[in-house]
């Protein structure tokens, strides 16, 4: 009985070990670098960077087709790190720094129409049919895409104010005063 | 008691002699005040007066909101003017949300708070209420809202008490002339705040070139077993908190932690007299004396200001200019930041205002490092300064926070050692300021993520609900019974469908 017992032991743990060393070593490679960019974009679905959502983009993003600096809403934080991520130098030139803005809506244009209400993918814009709408600056993240919808142009894009509390010291420009070094020739 | 050495620091020259000997003296009242609504750390105070209500020393005019704020009263009776955007004492010169009250020259006080007879036998929750509705905030110059502070013994083991009356930084005579004028009643504040903490113990560190100060305190404390003066080496910048805690018990702060993790709460003196007049007197937090002083100023003195005269009052009260000052300073000269204007008001974290000739400026020109490991050796937070600098030079800022940036507080030691005159307290600044803008960007692209996603969640559940009210309507009922029957049951088969 006994060698029955070590015997169908010994198999059980040899096969247990194999099929755990198979599922480890040949599993599916699903691409882990799609989802892992995926988490870095705002998943806001806003569609400014000419895919239809965030998840395409990261897709392109993955197999190298699209450059890393088209997400505007993400701005230059998520520029950056999708650049370290996928180890490639952001050409920033393309990419204007506009800086964060924020959506606005001229109360005196708005009819009411909610278009942008339903447009608005984080949900920011407060209003009802026939009623003026206003923006919830806190939650809006600047994708513009409510300004393509408004039909009578109520909608602007406007910077986000400096305030004392966003405000800070900028980056000290010293003085170079060490001379430029002199190349002496050689006669 | 047997004290412990801190880490590097500097020495510089203390020129604090040009105010230390002039008593305090109080502000003639201004003909108009303005008290901005935000003059802590935190959340603004909301709005609780309009225009041209008459109010009275004293009286709430703004309640503190959220988690971490304070409230603001009116320091003097009067009418408000209006409630308008004020330029803020801060080097943008940004403008903040400010309270403008004209004084009616009577300085009648309002009802006040019934003092708490015996706030030795009262709870820590009477006790700090009291100092929340009081509206106090630390005033060594961080502004943070004391209740909060005060509130740590509920969620830590605390033993000591530790007043801060170190005032490392040149010029600045306010805490010094405050410990000799009024020693009962910061003394009587900190007994009444280590009740609220719990602590048993009261350490008051006081910089050995105060002398005066450390006699008075400690004559005014020798009632008190409890209470030791302690007389801390002269050394900038001890009158960092975690710096004090370190010198007195040997232990440090880690980074990121509190120095309530070690047991210890640091309160400014300033801030114990006004827990005094808080609690034994219901007198909110309306004035703080300010040191005025510098080369360029006529007549240097010590003044109890009424919170919200303009700094330009008190250079008036001064004397004026005696000569063009290269920088005006809000704070001392170390930590303390330029002022864009005059016009920006007195706050509760005002501790002094000072008015510097270019001589008594480092303002010489930046030549290239000579490596010579001086800000090294002098940080009293074991960074790196001249590395920091020097990735953050390059942008790279994200090597500069592996080495530690965002742990410096700012105090300024690296920059004035430097024999190459770099600017490296303002390097960590700029580093900081955008680090921290990345951090929100961060934080609100993750919140962006969490709305999309909420909304997504409701659309698809919208539009199920849709479609099986759709598919409800199509099923034909011969009876009111029936039809539910069947709508209930196609309802059950659309979603199962949807779930497939």
């Amino acid at each position: 009985m006994w060698i029955a017992i070590g015997s169908l032991t010994t198999m059980g743990l040899v096969l247990g070990g194999l099929l755990g060393l198979a599922a480890r070593f040949l599993a599916v490679q699903e691409n882990p670098l799609e989802e892992e960019l995926k988490e870095m974009l705002p998943g806001s679905q806003c569609g400014q960077c000419g895919y239809v959502g965030c998840s395409q983009y990261a897709a392109a993003l993955a197999k190298g087709e699209a450059s890393v600096t088209l997400c505007t809403p993400g701005g230059k934080a998520t520029i950056e790190a999708l650049a370290k991520k996928l180890g490639v130098t952001a050409d920033l030139s393309e990419h204007e720094e506009k800086g964060p803005e924020h959506a606005f809506i001229v109360e005196d244009l708005c009819i009411g129409c909610t278009r942008c209400i339903r447009e608005c993918s984080t949900d920011a814009i407060m209003g009802a049919n026939k009623l003026m709408h206003t923006i919830i600056v806190d939650v809006c993240h600047g994708c513009g895409k409510c300004v393509k919808v408004c039909p009578t142009d109520a909608i602007l894009m406007v910077p986000v104010p400096v305030t004392l509390r966003n405000w800070h010291w900028p980056k000290p420009q010293i003085e170079q005063t060490h001379s430029e070094p002199k190349v002496g020739h050689a006669h | 008691m047997k004290l412990f050495p801190i880490r590097g620091g500097i020495h510089p020259d203390y020129r604090k002699e040009q105010t230390s000997e002039k008593a305090i003296v109080d502000l003639p009242m201004p003909s108009t005040l303005y008290i901005p609504l935000q003059q802590h750390i935190g959340a603004p105070a909301e709005v609780l007066v309009s225009e041209g209500d008459l109010v009275k020393k004293g009286q709430m005019i703004a309640r503190n909101q959220g988690a971490v704020s304070a409230s603001q009263h009116a320091p003097t009776s009067g009418r408000i003017r209006t409630v308008t955007e004020v330029t803020a004492p801060h080097p943008s010169g940004l403008p903040q949300s400010t309270i403008v009250l004209e004084s009616d020259g009577k300085d009648e006080w309002a009802e006040l708070l019934a003092p708490i007879a015996d706030p030795f036998a009262a709870d820590m929750h009477t006790i700090n209420d009291r100092v929340a509705q009081s509206g106090i905030v630390g005033m060594g110059g961080a502004a943070f809202p004391s209740a909060i502070k005060l509130n740590l013994g509920e969620q830590k083991k605390l033993d000591t008490l530790l007043l801060n009356g170190a005032e490392c930084e040149p010029y600045l005579t306010c805490d010094d002339r405050v410990m000799r004028e009024f020693p009962e009643e910061i003394i009587d504040g900190a007994r009444i705040m280590a009740h609220a903490l719990g602590t048993a113990r009261i350490v008051i560190g006081i910089e050995q070139n105060k002398p005066q100060a450390i006699e008075n305190m400690t004559k005014a404390a020798s009632a008190f077993a409890e209470i030791e003066v302690v007389g801390v080496p002269v050394q900038y910048p001890m009158g960092s908190e975690r710096h004090l805690v370190q010198a007195i018990t040997g232990l440090e702060t880690p980074a990121r932690k509190l120095t309530a993790d070690l047991g210890i709460v640091v309160h400014n003196v300033s801030t114990a007299r006004a827990v005094h007049h808080a609690v034994r007197f219901g007198r909110p937090l309306v004035s703080r004396v300010v040191t005025v002083s510098g080369n360029a100023i006529r007549e240097p003195k010590n003044i109890m200001t009424p919170i919200g005269a303009r700094i330009a009052d008190l250079i008036e009260f001064c004397g004026g200019f005696a000569s063009r000052p290269e920088s005006v300073v809000n704070g001392g000269p170390m930590m303390g930041q330029p002022l864009a204007s005059l016009e920006a008001p007195v706050v509760k974290g005002t501790s002094g205002i000072l008015a510097l000739t270019a001589e008594e400026i480092n303002d010489n020109p930046t030549t290239p490092c000579i490596r010579c490991s001086s800000c090294v050796t002098i940080c009293p937070c074991g960074l790196s300064p001249v590395d920091m600098a020097a990735h953050i030079r390059k942008d790279k800022l994200e090597l500069a926070a592996k080495l530690g940036v965002m742990d410096c507080f700012s105090c300024g030691s690296c920059s004035f050692i430097c024999p190459s005159h770099i600017p490296l307290v303002h390097y960590f600044n700029y580093a900081k300021g955008v680090l921290n803008d990345l951090e929100r960007e961060r934080n609100k692209n993750e919140r962006v993520k969490t709305l999309a996603e909420a909304r997504n969640i409701r659309l698809e559940k919208a539009a199920e609900a849709k479609r099986a009210a759709l598919a409800a309507r199509k099923t034909p009922s011969a009876t009111t019974s029936a039809g539910n029957e069947n709508e209930a049951k196609t309802t059950a088969t659309t979603e199962e469908k949807v779930n497939a």
